[in-house]
This record gives C-alpha cells, structure tokens and sequence, in this order.
C-alpha cells in the first residue's frame, strides 16, 4: 500500500494551509491565465509580472485539492524573482520529477531519476508519483504558468 | 413480508469479494457504475461461448438465439418501466448520455427551431445540457433552467410563468449529486398543460426505485445499464410508439434501413432505426438479466432498503462530525434516495477520498458532471457516497471511519 505519508508531507500541508504568494496583481499590466482540471472542477489563477526577461512578481488564486493548492504555492516560492531562463529551468525539471515511465511488467511504476538537491523544498511533491492519479493534481499550477509565459 | 436481504446480494456480487490493502473493498461508488451480480456476468459469458452470432441477420440457429437475446432484453426493460407500448418503445443506445443526445439530435432537431425553449434544471448532469447546448448553437433553440432552492429541491414556484415558449422539459427523476427525487408528475402535468413533451434522467432512479413511465405520465427517459448492475456500454432510450415513429434517424448504416437504392435509403420502423451497425448484443444479455435480477429483488424493496440505509448514514454523519461535515442535499428522507454529498470543512473532496482509499472505501470526489449545481452551492467539488442493493450499514461505519481520519490528517 503506497504510504499516505509520502504524499502528504508537512511541507505540503503547511503550503496548503499558508500558502505562498497568494492573492492577486493587477492586469494588465501582469499576465493573468486560467487554469482548471476539467475532470475534478480544480481551478488555479496565476498572475504575473514580467518584465526585463525576469519574473519580477507571482500571485496565485484557486481553489482545489492540498494537492493541487500546495504544489501552486511551491512553485510560486520556487519561480520568484528567477529570470525566465532559469523558471523554465525549474519548470523542466519539475516535470520530470513528475514522469513516470514503464520498464516492466513487474515493477510498472517507476518515477524518473532526479537529482532531488536541484529541485529545493519541491522534492517534497516527489510522493506524489506514487499516486499517479494525483499527478494532474501537482501539474496544474506548472501547466497554466507555462501558459503564462508563453503568453507574456 | 419481504424476502430483499442485502447480505444475499452481497453474496450474488463478486466485486464485493476484493481485499484493498488487507481490507474487504467498501464500495459507495454506485452512483458512478454499480456492482453488476454473476448472473449478469454469467449471461454475457453464455452469450459468447455459446449463442455468438450478429443479430437480426442469418437464419442459423446461433444467430436466431442471438436475436432472442437481444430483443427480449427490449421486452424485460419494457416491462420494468412499464413502457405502454412495449419493446417497440426501447431504443438501445451506449448510455444516457447517447439517449440525450439522440433525443437532442434527431427529436430535437427535427421538432424546434428558433425561438423554442427547452427547459432544463440546474440540477442536471452535462449530459442533459450540453446536448441541448450544441442543438441551441445549431438551431437558435433557448435553452433555460429551473432553479434550485437552498432545500436542495427544484424551486417549482415560477414553473408556470418559465414554461412561456416552452416544447420540451429534460430534468433528472433524481440528482446524482444531492439524491434529491424530483417532483416529477408536478413538472409533467405543467409541461402536459403548456402542450410541451417531458424526459426524465432516470438514470439514477432506475436504481434506487420502481419506475413507471404511465404513473410519471412522462414521454422520455433515458437511463443506463450499468447504474442498474448491468453491464457497460449499453443504455436506453424510452419514448411512446408515436413519438418514436416521428423522429428521424441518428446514425446512419446497417441495421437501421429498409432498403438502400443508388438514389438514396428508407429507414427502418420502429426502434432499429436508431441502431446502426451491430449493437451491444452481449451486453443486451447482460442488461436482461440485471433487470430479471432487480425484479427478483423488488424494486419496492430495494427503495426501502435506500431508505433505511440513508436514514442511518445521514444520522452517522450527523452524529459524529456536527456541523463538521455538511450534507449536499435534502436532509428529510421524504423524495431522496441514496446519493449522498459531503463536503467536510478545510479538506478537499479529493484529499477526503485519498484518505478514503487507505481503508478500502470507494467514493467519489468532483463536480459529477453537474457544474451548474456546483456553481449554485458555491462549491468546485463534493465528496459523494452512493448506495446499491448490496450496501449495508458496515459501508457506512467504514465512511465514518474515513472521514475521521482525514479531518484528523488535515484540520
């Protein structure tokens, strides 16, 4: 039985209920994008601020799962203040920390290798693959920011 | 006296014998899909290893057992709605969400035009909106909704003054959401009397109650086998033979004509017309003999034992949790069935039914494809346990349980 303590980390809770950055910017002249789960009705508004190749601000609404909520808040403390060479950075290996890829039969599950020093307090989310279900949960945030950076 | 015993459908339903981490599964998911009983499996098996053949096409005795199969699947479920006309009134398609969607498609279609109203309620599932959204887009049809009031019931105050211009009311017999039961014969008397045509979701009543389709007095329900321990991909479609005889085609191909010319096709009578191509036969067994299985059951019966069992999983939850868990839905057992919606304070739906998982309890967390309704109570998800003939007071202990360990694990 895949340990609810290893998705539940108290990082974790502690960003779901104090969450980071939290609230709103003004937009324009930040970048406001939308993003939901369409399967379980979660939604997350991400506002930002860019300017000088840099992403200067990052608030974050939404109402969801501690899943979905806490993963927003990380990544808001992750990605602030970092150039948008280094957010992208960030965001790559998120993700990967995020994939899990099939081998064998035997052993279907396996999270893909990450260098869990380069990820900081996001290594907390790393349970999370245990519970593939909940992946959708941890990317949502990920997701509508890479939207938002395309758009910005 | 009754001979319904949830313990001998636990017995008949192999599903309820998996271990989830060293605990027998809670199933309370039935609102999704239902546990269908072996002999629905077993009628699907029979059909493949020995009656498989296409339908309605050789004269080989396989083939002719295979036809059997199928339409008198249409006669058990026209008996079990008590459909007027019988089979020739039941329509197969993969769910109900096909059923709205054909009713939409080729009733709809044919019947409005600009400037008619279907009225729907904020109630219903996406099936019974987005269908009636894409005929609105296709053909200027006014698509409006009756509200839900704060008892979680429809608000039927105004039904009269909503009715101006309306041709078709589409509401759920009962909420997949709240469990609420619908006043159905009120809304169909109001629609009878504006001249507009009444459909019913029933997909989930057909579960949880007897239904009859002269005693509702309605001209539509669409359901699916599956939410009634049949199998997946088959569902129905119910209407009165003259209404069924005025409505065009859906799909086009085999099955559905009367001959094929280089200039063009007729159509073939009766339900077949809209069963292109060869249908769910095997799951026509199976859906046959989730209805002689039901019938064997009572369906009197088992809405008592949705009754007793709501009636002790509301006091459970009331009882221990307070105003810590708040109930999505009628409180009053009067018009409610066994679908019951939570939401417990300062923990997510999904991290309730994440907990849930631990001990093996199966619920559902989300919008349930009703996000109107969402919409209307301020919420983005709820976290809903929902009954069928095998569950017993233990599933209910088990939810406690759960629910006790996640306000522990988060509040």
């Amino acid at each position: 039985m895949p340990d609810l303590d290893e998705l539940y980390r108290e990082i974790i809770l502690d960003h779901y209920r104090s969450p980071r950055n939290r609230g709103e910017l003004a937009s324009p002249p930040a970048v406001r994008v939308e993003g939901f789960n369409p399967l379980c009705g979660d939604e997350v508004v991400v506002y930002l601020d860019v300017r000088d190749g840099e992403l200067r601000d990052i608030k974050i609404t939404g109402r969801g799962c501690s899943i979905s909520q806490s993963s927003g808040s990380l990544m808001s403390a992750a990605v602030k203040g970092k150039t948008i060479e280094q957010v992208r950075e960030v965001i790559t290996r998120f993700k990967t920390m995020m994939t899990i890829y099939e081998t064998s039969l035997e052993n279907p599950r396996v999270p893909v290798e990450v260098d869990l020093r380069s990820v900081g307090e996001l290594a907390a989310l790393q349970g999370v693959v245990k519970f593939p279900v909940r992946i959708k949960c941890a990317m949502l945030a990920w997701n509508t920011l890479v939207q938002g950076l395309d758009e910005s | 006296m009754s001979s319904f015993d949830a313990r001998r459908v636990r017995a008949d339903t192999p599903g309820l014998r998996r271990v989830i981490y060293g605990r027998p599964i809670t199933y309370l998911d039935s609102g999704a899909t239902s546990l269908p009983p072996r002999s629905v499996i077993e009628a699907m098996s029979r059909y493949y290893e020995l009656h498989h053949a296409n339908v309605h096409r050789s004269v080989f005795q396989t083939a002719a057992e295979a036809t059997a199969t199928y339409e008198g699947a249409r006669e058990s479920v026209a008996n079990f709605i008590h459909a007027p006309g019988g089979a020739g009134e039941i329509v197969f398609t993969r769910n109900t969400t096909e059923s709205f969607n054909l009713l939409a498609k080729s009733w709809g279609a044919a019947h409005l035009g600009a400037g008619d109203v279907v009225l729907l309620s904020e109630m219903e599932h996406h099936s019974n909106i987005v269908p009636w959204f894409q005929l609105r887009d296709a053909t200027g049809v006014q698509v409006r909704f009756i509200p839900v009031g704060d008892d979680f019931r429809l608000d039927l105050r105004e039904l009269d003054r909503l009715m101006d211009g309306v041709r078709l009311v589409s509401i759920a017999a009962m909420s997949n959401v709240l469990g609420t039961v619908n006043a159905v014969r009120e809304v169909t008397a109001a629609a009878h009397r504006h001249g507009a045509l009444l459909a019913i979701d029933a997909a989930q009543l057909v579960a949880h109650a007897p239904v009859d389709v002269v005693e509702l007095d309605v001209d539509f329900a669409c359901f699916s086998a599956h939410k009634m321990l049949g199998p997946t991909g088959i569902g129905v479609l119910w209407t009165r033979e003259e209404i069924l005889a005025a409505m065009p085609p859906f799909l086009g191909g085999g099955g559905m004509i009367a001959d094929v010319r280089l200039d063009g096709y007729s159509p073939a009578d009766g339900p077949t017309r809209f069963e292109a191509g060869t249908p769910a036969i095997a799951e026509s067994a199976g859906l046959g003999a989730a209805v002689r299985y039901l019938t064997g059951l009572g369906m009197a019966d088992v809405q008592s034992h949705d009754r007793d069992l709501t009636a002790y999983a509301l006091a459970s939850v009331a009882d221990t949790f307070g105003d810590q868990v708040r109930l999505i839905g009628p409180a009053d057992l009067a018009d409610r069935g066994g679908v019951i919606s939570l939401d417990v304070a300062g923990v997510h739906p999904h991290d309730v039914a994440q907990v849930l998982d631990q001990i093996g309890v199966c619920v559902r967390p989300g919008h349930h494809c009703a996000k109107l309704l969402m919409r209307r109570f301020g919420l983005n998800a709820t976290v809903r346990a929902s009954f069928g003939p095998y569950s017993i007071p233990a599933d209910v202990d088990a939810l406690v349980e759960g629910l006790a360990n996640a306000i522990k694990m988060f509040a």
